[in-house]
């Protein structure tokens, strides 16, 4: 057992809803009880997500756990099958189905019979992965499952395409900017002349997974979550893979030149180069490179930072701050503690130390140690700066509502290296404007100096209506002692009761 | 009185296949209401991933209270559950030091059999401080089911009514010779002074059950105090150390309606009398709960019709907007019935209302009071869904196209982008709905996405989704 207050990344089985509702066409089925359909709750708010999200639950109640699932998960399937005629139902298990022990792999097996959807069962077992591992299986699994069926079908074309092209592998619903940095990759590998194939799992079909192998390579921008689908693919069909994350100015970059790599190796008759296109938009494109020539940036040298978030993003962010920004990391961590060595060697030389944790109290404990001047993580690093007063920039999930903008902020490719160069400026100034404030005693007025209302009055508040207002929340105990006052007042009443507030409450309907 | 209901009302029942919270969730007003308290949730990541999402802002605030995080070694029984919780729970006592530990059951410790309930005493005597234990699982409860659980729980915490008086009486012996020392404390002087006056209630002790926030408490209370009637106490108080006194002389009321099995508990093994009212919800819920407590008192009402009259003379502005609009619960916190007949005497038209259960019994006042606001308002009572089906219900309203749909956030969203408007149900269970003075908050959530229309509408784009492609 473990005291926990808060967790980086979720359970399995949002993970794995993640990918199929991402899908077109694609209904995931929990076998949860009552209350586990959060996911839900999280798509449609945080995402403004306009349909409905094709997640429902099986509910697992007492009746269940006295005799089973019998028929249940059966029906509940086949009634998917009839009500939206999806192309493929996953059955999800949760925490909850796996101490259950139910032959869930049976029901899929007899409920795939009678159902004209294709059904399977996600392989992730909840003890032993998080969210993020089992979006990655689960989108592999996916994969797999349609190669293979077109293999035994003998659909499957493995000729690739005239024209270069790509697919880009893991982008996906609650990801943190996954749809603006999505937008960004195409207008990248556009810019290359390279087509794209086929982007998996967000928006696209199951049916069109028989296409991937068209494709001359596979992109990887994340870490977390199709790199073992892009493993699977180079094994099975020899498909190269880049999992260069293209972020920051120097990475995207290298990500390019891999690209360049890789086609050059494809075809002999014909040889790409980059190097003038990558050379242009470091130069005028992005505006990340001069700003760091300029002064604004020179500033910074030096200055202390620490690094939190997921691996992916954790490094990338990481290196800009160090490589290109010049800016001191003294620490950089990431949760995904079962990426630790790749994380590690990922930083080497680009910062002071390393911390691998998933508990948010060491995190919080370190950045307390290190006072640095700036924060880049999630929003607990978020939370946990204002409590130090130290400003942050959010980098990575788990995330928030305003963590989704409805504004273009990729941070990808040439424009995310704008957008990042200034979240972590507007960081670093709002620190050292609060800094120099504190130098120079504040701004010319600390407080807005009003007139209060109760000063030249001859109103008395009794001791009740005294503990009563102080239980108002700071923010509107102001203004409702003001209209109280103003009620009393009206009423000719000197004396102010309980019962008076009330009273001036209903009045005034405030 | 109960076969009189089932005559005339039609019940029915869906798959339960619906979207609500997992009743867990009531520590998150829990732990605000009692202040002394630690909420202990035994369960798995996915309990705390439901948590942390569902209380947003909350979580950063340094929470009394935690996930005990069930491992694979827990699971599978290679960890000793007692000594896990033993080491867990002196570290909350040691970090916090609260007067209650409050162990919640999830459906994990319910599925492996976890005997929370044989633990929790033998851990109490070790650690010397009290730990209450509740079952709040989604396998057999919905979303504020979970406060019901809790409550019910703590109903045996109460001290016996007896006793208390005994207490009492030794206090005041005690505070008589701090007398001598009266400059020494002040403050204790204030408190004797104020014991006789509470001695004198003419009412037999009342305690009302059901966690609201302070300021809606002391509003209730002073309502009743109008009618002279004094509330003894508050199951939950602000502190554990403060719960009410419990007794076969003492009369028990609710003031939500998810909460029977507090009831039963009160009633069966507290030996308390149970006042069946309607729900202080809506100034006519508050009039018949007050006047309901004041006939079983034998207390003559004074000025509570008036009082009624002029709460809905304020609200004109808020009735024009609703009258004649109609409204789809779909049904998730177990408010529904009373928020619906409030609604229906606003005037508005209530084509369904999903619940996700429903105790006739617990229920018996208001549902008799809903019956009568329909016949007043001369319309068709509607019908009641318990264990709604989700899918079924979104089909149904697409027939219907209510005006309102009072819905979980899950389908919120969707059906805004249908042009169905919404009001999130889960906003009821955190606002102050209870008493006269709140009744303007209820109706101010319910007009909000009416009057937000009224500055969009002519704008043309109330339906927001791509048209299929067939």
């Amino acid at each position: 057992m473990k005291l926990a207050y808060w967790m980086y990344a979720g359970p399995a089985h949002i993970g794995t809803p993640r990918v199929a509702s991402s899908f077109k066409n694609v209904h995931a089925i929990m076998h949860a009880p009552l209350g586990d359909d959060y996911f839900n709750v999280m798509r449609s708010m945080l995402e403004r997500e306009r349909d409905f999200t094709p997640v429902t639950a099986s509910i697992v109640d007492r009746h269940v756990l006295a005799r089973g699932s019998q028929e249940k998960v059966v029906d509940n399937i086949t009634r998917k099958d009839k009500e939206e005629r999806p192309d493929l139902i996953v059955l999800t298990p949760t925490c909850t189905s796996s101490i259950l022990q139910e032959d869930l792999q049976n029901f899929v097996d007899r409920a795939s019979i009678t159902s004209n959807s294709d059904v399977i069962l996600a392989d992730v077992n909840h003890y032993r992965v998080n969210e993020l591992q089992a979006a990655d299986r689960t989108l592999e699994q996916v994969v797999r499952y349609y190669l293979e069926k077109a293999r035994r079908q003998e659909t499957l074309d493995q000729s690739i395409t005239e024209e270069p092209s790509a697919n880009i592998i893991g982008i996906f619903t609650l990801g943190f900017h996954n749809q603006h940095d999505c937008r960004e990759l195409k207008r990248l590998l556009q810019d290359l002349n390279i087509e794209i194939n086929e982007i998996i799992p967000e928006g696209g079909s199951v049916k069109d997974i028989q296409n991937l192998p068209k494709a001359w390579f596979n992109l990887v921008p994340y870490r977390e979550v199709g790199l073992m689908t892009a493993i699977y693919l180079e094994k099975n069909f020899g498909m190269p893979y880049i999992s260069v994350t293209p972020m920051g100015i120097v990475d995207t970059a290298e990500c390019i030149r891999q690209i360049q790599k890789h086609m050059n190796n494809l075809v002999s008759n014909k040889t790409f180069d980059y190097e003038s296109y990558i050379d242009q938009q470091t130069k005028f494109v992005s505006q990340a490179a001069w700003f760091s020539r300029s002064i604004d940036c020179q500033n910074l040298t030096g200055k202390k930072a620490v690094v939190f978030g997921d691996a992916t993003h954790a490094a990338s962010i990481t290196r800009i701050l160090a490589r290109e920004m010049g800016i001191r990391v003294s620490c950089t961590g990431t949760y995904c503690k079962h990426d630790a060595e790749w994380f590690k060697e990922q930083v080497q030389g680009f910062c002071d130390e390393t911390l691998i944790t998933d508990d948010h109290t060491e995190v919080g404990d370190m950045i307390a140690r290190i006072e640095p001047s700036a924060i880049f993580g999630t929003q607990m690093e978020r939370h946990i700066g204002k409590r130090l007063d130290i400003p942050c920039g959010v980098i990575s999930s788990p995330v928030h509502i305003q963590n989704f903008p409805l504004g273009y902020r990729p941070f990808l490719g040439y424009e995310g290296t704008n957008q990042i160069a200034d979240l972590v400026y507007n960081s670093f100034t709002l620190g050292m404007e609060d800094h120099l404030l504190e130098i120079f005693g504040g701004h010319d007025t600390k407080e807005v100096i009003t007139k209060s209302l109760s000063t030249d009055t001859d109103l008395t508040w009794n001791y009740e209506s005294q503990l009563e207002s102080n239980k108002i929340p700071g923010f509107v105990r102001g203004k409702i002692k003001r209209n109280t006052e103003k009620f009393a007042r009206r009423n000719d009443i000197t004396n102010i009761t309980v019962e008076i507030m009330y009273a001036a409450k209903e009045a005034l309907s405030a | 009185m109960s076969n009189k209901i089932s005559e005339t009302l039609t019940f029915e029942c869906e798959t339960g296949n619906y979207h609500t919270f997992c009743p867990i969730s009531c520590v998150a007003w829990l732990y605000q209401k009692i202040e002394d308290s630690f909420f202990l949730v035994v369960g798995t990541k996915t309990c705390g991933y439901f948590l942390q999402n569902a209380l947003g802002v909350m979580i950063f605030a340094e929470p009394r209270y935690a996930m005990a995080e069930l491992e694979e070694g827990d699971i599978s029984a290679q960890l000793n559950d007692y000594e896990e919780l033993k080491r867990l729970c002196l570290q909350i006592k040691k970090d916090r030091n609260p007067s209650v530990i409050i162990w919640i059951g999830t459906c994990t410790t319910e599925i492996i059999k976890m005997d929370l309930e044989g633990m929790a005493p033998k851990l109490e005597n070790e650690l010397n401080i009290p730990i209450v234990v509740a079952r709040a699982n989604g396998l057999d409860y919905a979303f504020t089911q979970g406060e019901d659980t809790v409550l019910a729980a703590m109903a045996h915490r109460c001290p016996e009514q007896n006793i208390l008086i005994d207490k009492k009486k030794k206090e005041i012996q005690d505070s008589n010779i701090e007398d001598f020392f009266s400059f020494l404390s002040l403050e204790k002087k204030e408190e004797t002074i104020d014991k006789p006056f509470i001695k004198s209630n003419k009412n037999p002790s009342l305690v009302l059950f059901g966690s609201l926030p302070s300021t809606v408490a002391s509003q209730l209370s002073s309502e009743s105090k109008r009618q002279s009637i004094q509330i003894s106490g508050w199951l939950p108080a602000q502190r554990y150390t403060d719960l009410p006194s419990l007794g076969n002389q003492v009369y028990v009321c609710g003031v939500n309606p998810f909460l029977s099995r507090t009831a039963t508990t009160l009633m069966r093994r507290r030996k308390c009398k149970l006042i069946g009212a309607p729900f202080p919800i809506g100034p006519d819920g508050t009039r018949a709960w007050i006047e309901k407590i004041c006939s079983v008192f034998g207390i003559k009402t004074e000025g509570s019709e008036k009082r009624e009259e002029q709460i809905w003379k304020n609200l004109k502005d808020y009735l024009d907007l609703v009258r004649g609009k109609s409204v789809f619960f779909m049904g998730d916190n177990l408010l529904e019935i009373s928020l619906a007949r409030f609604l229906i005497r606003c005037g508005m038209i209530v084509y369904e209302i999903g619940i996700p259960y429903l105790d006739k019994r617990y229920q018996a006042a208001e549902l008799l009071f809903s019956q009568n606001t329909c016949k007043n308002m001369s319309i068709p009572m509607p019908r009641i869904v318990e264990k709604p089906d989700n899918y079924n219900q979104i089909q149904r309203m697409r027939e219907l196209q209510p005006d309102l749909a009072i819905t979980g956030m899950a389908h919120a969203n969707p059906l805004e982008a249908r042009g169905i408007n919404t009001k999130w149900s889960v906003e009821f269970t955190f606002a102050q709905i209870h008493g006269f003075t709140n009744a303007r908050d209820i109706l101010e959530l319910v007009t909000r996405p009416l009057r937000r229309n009224n500055n969009l509408e002519n704008l043309g784009w109330n339906d927001l989704i791509k048209k299929e492609k067939k």
